[in-house]
């Protein structure tokens, strides 16, 4: 026991500190080749340019998937929002028959192997003769979003007393007024980092995309098609970088406005306590 | 004060399936009154309040509010105003912003609207903290905000529901007499539930007691505390001892019983009185029996035994036994003259006034 004790206390931040490296060094490679004159991604580095940043903005085909990337994770995010909300206010709000059972329904795609999902979507849809477009991206898309969104608003509903809006009405508010003036103000930090959450999914989702998109790739799935041309790897390797910087920016401001929204909903609580 | 009725309860039931609430209540309230729903946990108080607020409906029954029946109209138009048990204090919005909620829908200027929120935050010693997030308030303030916040809209009946159980004593008992204060200084009929006894009394013009559904009496402080209709009443406003007793005489407003402890005694009936055969109860407070010190005497005297006794700062309970009396009497004596120095296992002699015991309904 005292053996096993000693060897984890000795051993496990090693293997903590190996674990984030392999995690996070290749991430960081991303970046540090993107401004690396060579063409060839490898060390030691050649010298500092922005010129494969540049030549992004001249590639119609990247523009016209980052703008198909762009209307899926727009369309996605705000549907599977929008349900998301509906989905967590019945959760926090109500207790139904079948409640645990429907919430585990809800949550199930997050553990769904994703090419399982896009493979049984893809022979639904060319059951149902449904022509392979961004409209089945979206579907997808929204599929897998749901579960993010409802546990972010989940986050953000919970504890939000009953009697707030009760107390609306009360002072002559109508029920749109008090969604409009109370209820919204509330859970608007929820649904921001709710958008937010499922747009970022949707902007890096490969798998689905790839099965579902039909002469319409989306920025994941144009990046890997340019993979097999060892010359446009810089380019490739920018644009990563950017959707890098870009999602990172993303999640941190949904979870901030997230942690906000569950603070506020706590403040309100705390007087019974 | 003139009687007009502000309020009326007309045999309101609610039901949740089976189980009744609220069971065919009936009850006035007048205009300008502050009237108390007493009563344990359970017993259908907040169920009540709710329904004169809008929140709920009545399965059968009418409550009238101002003369007019209020039957399908929500809360958000009626002439009522609530201090929510929570507070429901807007988290987003600071002290200033949630008292002037209710106003904005009412299109006042801004000189005015702003001479209303300051008036109402005034009247609950808050005028200074309009700015101040509606988070960064202790319970106390919390609770002001909500008054004044119901208060501003110059509602016709101001609901409360449990407005102090939240606070600690000390504060509590000065909000009790702020409060009351409050109430007759704007002369809005305010309507408080409560399950704390003392907080009725110091606090009410009338109380409704109610147990499970039913409402048992409805008085001033004084006639419950003193002549409450039946036992459960008895027993749940203040302490009470109960003397078995035999009905020996009866006309339509006294009876007359005899007890072994008391002898023969003469007492006003009460409204709800069912006799059952000849057994009866009278009820007599702690505090109506009075200690006799050395060889001071009495008409009416009782003699006993001190068996236990319990100390609390300004009085003592005593608890005698007496010879013929199932249940050892409890008495309520201050400390003035050495009552917490009366050893247990000492003889005593009590005195009594005949019209401090009354009979009681099972
Ligand atoms: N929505 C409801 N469904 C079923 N029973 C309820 C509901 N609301 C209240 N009750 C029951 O009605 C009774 C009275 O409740 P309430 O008026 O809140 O009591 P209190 O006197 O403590 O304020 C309680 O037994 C409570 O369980
Ligand atoms: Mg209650």
């Amino acid at each position: 026991m005292n053996i096993v004790r000693r060897l984890l206390s000795n051993w496990l931040p090693v293997y903590a500190v190996l674990y984030v490296a392999f995690l996070y060094l290749p991430i960081l490679l991303l970046p540090i080749f993107s401004i690396n004159q060579s063409a060839v991604p490898q060390f030691p580095l050649t010298g500092y340019t922005m010129k494969w940043y540049a030549g992004l903005p001249n590639t119609p085909e990247l523009l016209s998937s980052a703008w198909n990337s762009l209307i899926v994770g727009l369309s996605a995010s705000i549907v599977s929002t929008i349900l998301g909300i509906c989905a967590a206010r019945a959760i926090t709000r109500y207790r139904f028959r079948g409640q645990r059972v429907a919430s585990g329904l809800i949550m199930a795609p997050l553990v769904l192997p994703e090419i399982i999902v896009a493979v049984s979507m893809l022979l639904v849809l060319l059951q149902l003769g449904v022509g392979l477009s961004l409209f089945t991206v979206i579907l997808g898309h929204i599929l897998i979003c749901i579960p993010y969104s409802v546990t972010v608003l989940i986050s953000g509903f919970e504890g939000f007393d009953r009697s707030l809006e009760e107390a609306s009405a009360d002072l002559g508010e109508s029920a749109w007024g008090t969604f409009r003036r109370v209820t919204l103000p509330m859970v608007a930090p929820a649904i921001i980092s709710s958008l937010l959450v499922s747009f970022t999914i949707s902007l890096d989702e490969f798998i689905l995309a790839f099965f579902l998109s039909g002469t319409e790739p989306t920025l994941p799935v144009y990046i890997w098609g340019q993979l097999r041309f060892a010359a446009k790897l810089p380019s490739v390797l920018a644009l990563g970088t950017l959707l890098l910087l870009a999602s990172f920016m993303m999640l941190s401001i949904a979870e901030i406005l997230r942690r906000r929204a569950a603070r506020r909903a706590q403040n309100e609580g705390g007087v019974y306590a | 004060m003139p009687e007009t009725p502000m309020i009326k309860i007309d045999h309101v039931t609610r039901a949740y399936g089976a189980f009744k609430a609220l069971d065919d209540a009936s009850l006035t309230i007048q205009k300008g009154e502050f009237f108390s729903l007493l009563g344990p946990s359970g017993c259908g108080k907040t169920t009540l309040l709710r329904m004169i607020g809008g929140f709920d409906n009545p399965t059968s029954g009418t409550i009238y509010l101002d003369g007019q029946a209020m039957n399908g109209i929500p809360a958000n138009r009626r002439p009522t105003n609530m201090v929510f048990q929570s507070y429901a204090i807007f988290p987003h919005l600071n002290v200033a912003q949630n008292v002037a909620y209710g106003l904005k829908r009412l299109r006042l200027d801004a000189v005015e609207e702003k001479r209303r929120v300051e008036e109402a935050l005034g009247q609950v010693s808050m005028a200074h903290l309009g700015k101040r997030g509606a988070t960064e308030l202790s319970g106390g303030q919390r609770q002001r905000v909500a008054l004044a916040r119901a208060l501003v809209m110059r509602p016709k009946v101001l609901l409360l529901d449990e407005p102090l159980s939240a606070l600690d004593k000390k504060l509590r008992e000065q909000m009790q007499v702020e409060l009351r204060k409050l109430q007759q200084a704007v002369g809005i009929t305010f309507i408080l539930v409560t399950h704390d006894q003392y907080e009725a009394l110091a606090m009410s013009d009338r109380i409704a007691v109610m147990f499970s559904g039913n409402i048992a009496q409805v008085a001033t402080p004084k006639d419950i505390y003193q002549r409450p209709v039946n036992r459960q009443v008895a027993d749940f406003v203040g302490g009470m001892n109960f003397v078995a007793a035999e009905i020996v005489g009866e006309d339509s407003g006294t009876i007359t019983v005899e007890t072994t402890s008391f002898g023969r005694v003469k007492t006003e009936k009460p409204v709800q009185f069912v006799t059952k055969g000849k057994a009866a109860t009278l009820g007599i407070r702690p505090e109506r029996l009075r200690v006799l010190w050395d060889d001071a005497t009495d008409k009416y005297e009782i003699a006993g035994k001190v068996v236990d006794r319990h100390y609390f700062g300004e009085i003592t309970h005593l608890i005698v036994e007496v010879p013929g009396m199932e249940q050892p009497l409890s008495v309520s004596e201050t400390n003035n003259f050495g009552a917490d120095d009366i050893p247990v296992g000492a003889p005593i002699r009590l005195a009594y006034d005949p019209d401090a015991l009354v009979a009681l309904a099972d």
